[in-house]
């Protein structure tokens, strides 16, 4: 078994309205900052084992499927990376 | 016979809405998330309030609580599921009934009352009612919004599982009319059978005379059957 780190990025699909990230822009442009759009997505790092790394990102999608994420608004991606092993 | 009103971590209008039933002569009883639907159980409320304090989304977490699959069951038997606010977030949540509610077009949480116009008079929530019928009830949540495909949508108008539109005074849908920017103006829809409903506003806050209006009245009657 080896160690892996997932990141999991949760991200409305296009076209969906988010007004928290309209409001956010807004308050950066009352800043006086110069943007045409902001996106804002949920990031989730997980640890854990698994034989291999299609064996980790396998039971990360389901996480995502199942929980994670809510497929009539939402996008994601999985990252699998093995984690640094202290020595 | 009685209703069981499911009682999540952080459900805050089961009391409410076992009040507002046992008013209209409907036997209702709490029932704890963790524990199993009582063997007399005729009917299924899911309350409003901020279960697992809308952690993650509104409603992810309790729509995953293991009650939910037998709620899912009875819904599939044909026991009448209703669920309000925090639990018409729990109902999309589980797939009892389709599309998503999502965070309010002002980002803001809106506490008001709001006029529905009966779309669908053919089910159980709205036999008291005529189609086009406009009934006020309050709403109080931040994340109301409906929102799904075109696809999906098409379908709802289509197998007539619309219940109520936001729409003012006169039952005209306008955009000043949709507290929550929902997509068609959407407040409540059936699921796969006519006897699984969901909507964002109260109707047990509008039941007892005492504290306003009683429109929400020939909601909750549903449960008679």
């Amino acid at each position: 078994m080896r160690t892996y780190t997932a990141t999991v990025t949760v991200r409305l699909k296009s076209g969906v309205l988010d007004p928290e990230a309209e409001t956010t822009k807004g308050a950066l442009q009352r800043l006086g900052f110069e943007l045409s759009a902001l996106r804002a997505a949920d990031q989730y790092e997980l640890d854990l084992e698994a034989d291999n790394e299609a064996a980790a990102r396998e039971r990360v999608e389901e996480m995502a499927e199942r929980l994670l994420a809510n497929p009539t608004i939402h996008d994601y991606e999985i990252a699998v990376a093995e984690a640094e092993t202290a020595t | 016979m009685t209703v069981a009103v499911i009682q999540f971590g952080g459900s805050n209008c089961d009391r409410d809405a076992v009040r507002a039933l046992n008013y209209l002569d409907i036997d209702a009883e709490r029932v704890w998330h963790e524990d199993e639907l009582p063997a007399d159980t005729t009917g299924i409320m899911l309350p409003g309030g901020f279960s697992y304090g809308d952690y993650l989304r509104a409603g992810a977490m309790a729509a995953r609580s293991p009650i939910m699959d037998d709620v899912r069951a009875a819904a599939e038997a044909g026991t009448p599921v209703l669920g309000v606010c925090n639990g018409a977030q729990v109902g999309s949540e589980s797939g009892l009934t389709g599309g998503a509610f999502t965070t309010n077009k002002s980002a803001r949480f809106q506490c008001e009352h709001v006029y529905l116009r009966v779309e669908n008079a053919e089910t159980p929530w709205t036999d008291a009612f005529e189609q086009g019928d406009v009934i006020e009830i309050p709403i109080a949540h931040g994340e109301g919004r409906f929102e799904i495909t075109d696809e999906r949508y098409t379908e709802l108008e289509a197998n007539d599982q619309i219940l109520f539109r936001y729409c003012d005074a006169e039952g005209n849908l306008t955009e000043e009319a949709n507290p929550n920017g929902s997509t068609g103006n959407v407040a409540g829809i059936l699921g796969e059978r006519d006897s699984v409903a969901v909507l964002m506003p109260h109707p047990e806050r509008s039941t007892l005379p005492d504290i306003g209006g009683t429109d929400g009245q020939g909601i909750l009657t549903g449960f008679r059957g």
